[in-house]
């Protein structure tokens, strides 16, 4: 584990559905600031899981979540959505708006939190550039190959400067070449210092990346490779 | 409120079919409920006109001193429930007699027809047990013969106004909740159709205040722009009906524009419940 100070800390988490499938078992863990984390396992896992409880989409049944100084413990509404704009959430389907373009995407990010008018077109910019889409700031989705809307929401997780960046199965829905394009992108971010966690069913890439990993099976915590080599193993 | 603004207009110009439904699901509503009102308005208007009608009638014993009547007329008028009284001298009734009943004016004579006192209630003072005390009060003057008042049409009268106004309630609170009803899914429908919206806004860190603000905005709009057509509906209707059926009195101003406040007020509520429970899901 890294020396920088900890952003993540699951302290004994359990979490227990109503349906009574899935959930987590006493998880313990905590990533560091600048850290790149992958979360592995079979579906059901309890990869989703983690990250919904990071940005508290969900709260524990049992134990603590503590994120940049938040507790899942006495977090209030606002706190939670306060803690959101410091964090960058991606998901497998890309969750964009159909009926805008890349640009008003990721503007809808910012203004929605409130960012001065002003602002918005230079870091909407910046942020689509950075990504590689600045030729498509003005496609729609729709427009847009798979691979490419998921820089879209990429660059919509980006735009707020996150500490974190939360992704699910950034790449479950793109083909090869678009998947390592992507991860390549997540590596950069996290090379600028950001902070990754990323469930991923992709274990050549864990292993050839040499980032950590938390392996999760039924709920629980079977495996970090903080504390130990990563085994051979298959899924 | 800028952005709101642009994300009501957003929103409209994405599902306009949606938009207008939504108008016109109010506008209907309000409308059956306002015709009701209106019924109902038109029903009270009669029975107060009706109600106007209850007087109570003292008649004098003959050969009373004219002085010792003048006074009482006097104290009457003081009664807390008394809106006027005028002394009906013999020859008064007469004229008015002869005026009213033509085909028996040569019929009457000047000592056929006793002197009395009418006295007239205030509003809200017209019901049977207010009558009949008014009534045992005149009959304790010495000087007065009789005391008559109509006791049966009075009560059978306030039968009536008390039946039309518990189902006036009755049917008003049923018309309102099934117009509140239909106005929540509708409203339900379209925050469900921005439900995606809705998740994003709440992912990337949006407060709820600051979701909400659109969808109560888009609410009260249509509920005014709703409230506003139910009235114009109302309107023609009543103009249609004065035409052919009988002349129906409008709301007065006031109660039109409670009305389309109403519209608001509902349009807002049901943005407000459904934006609520859709924000608990994401």
């Amino acid at each position: 584990m890294s020396s920088n100070p900890t952003i993540v800390k699951f302290t004994s988490v359990t979490k227990s559905w109503l349906r009574g499938s899935g959930g987590l078992q006493k998880v313990s863990f905590a990533a560091a600031k600048g850290e790149f984390v992958f979360l592995t396992g079979p579906s059901g896992a309890g990869k989703s899981t983690i990250l919904k409880l990071c940005y508290m989409d969900e709260l524990p049944s049992g134990g603590e979540v503590r994120v940049s100084g938040v507790s899942s413990l006495n977090a209030k509404r606002t706190e939670i959505s306060k803690l959101r704009r410091k964090l960058g959430i991606v998901f497998q389907d890309f969750r964009l708006l159909e009926d805008r373009t890349a640009w008003a995407n990721v503007a809808f990010a910012l203004e929605v939190t409130g960012t001065h008018p002003k602002a918005i077109p230079a870091r909407v910019q910046k942020v689509l550039e950075r990504v590689g889409l600045g030729p498509k700031m003005q496609a729609m989705p729709s427009e847009l190959s798979g691979g490419e809307q998921q820089r879209v929401a990429i660059a919509r997780a980006l735009v707020n400067d996150p500490f974190v960046l939360l992704a699910d199965e950034p790449t479950g829905n793109l083909d090869d070449r678009a998947s390592r394009a992507v991860f390549q992108l997540l590596r950069d971010i996290n090379t600028n210092g950001t902070a990754v966690m990323m469930a991923t069913h992709d274990l050549d890439l864990v292993r050839n990346s040499g980032f950590r990993s938390l392996e999760l099976n039924k709920g629980a915590l079977v495996y970090d490779s903080a504390e130990a080599p990563l085994p051979e193993r298959e899924h | 409120m800028r952005l709101a603004l642009r994300e009501v207009w957003t929103a409209f110009r994405r599902a306009p079919g949606l938009g207008v439904l939504s108008v016109f699901t109010v506008a209907f509503s309000l409308f059956a409920v306002g015709l009701f009102g209106l019924v109902a308005y038109n029903t009270r208007l009669a029975l107060e006109r009706l109600e106007e009608r209850v007087e109570i009638r003292a008649y004098v014993t003959e050969g009373t001193e004219t002085d010792a009547v003048a006074a009482a007329v006097g104290d009457v008028r003081a009664f807390p429930e008394v809106a006027s009284v005028t002394y009906v001298s013999p020859e008064d009734a007469l004229k008015k007699a002869r005026t009213e009943m033509t085909e028996f004016k040569d019929v009457f004579e000047p000592e056929f027809l006793p002197a009395s006192m009418e006295v007239r209630l205030k509003p809200g003072m017209r019901d049977p047990e207010t009558v009949r005390v008014v009534a045992k009060r005149l009959n304790g003057y010495a000087f007065v013969d009789d005391v008559r008042y109509g006791e049966e049409w009075v009560q059978k009268f306030y039968s009536v106004r008390r039946a039309a106004t518990a189902a006036g309630i009755v049917l008003g609170i049923a018309f309102a909740f099934a117009a509140m009803i239909i106005i929540g899914s509708t409203i339900r429908t379209s925050v469900l159709a921005r439900a995606r919206e809705i998740g994003i806004m709440r992912l990337v860190g949006a407060t709820d205040s600051f979701i909400r603000a659109p969808f109560l905005i888009d609410g009260v709009l249509k509920g005014l722009i709703g409230g506003a057509m139910a009235v114009v509906l109302m309107w023609i209707t009543r103009a249609a009906l004065t035409a052919t059926v009988f002349a129906f009195q409008f709301f007065p101003a006031p109660v039109l524009v409670l009305c389309v406040l109403i519209g608001g007020i509902i349009g807002l509520l049901g943005s407000a419940v459904s934006v609520g429970r859709q924000l608990k899901r994401v």
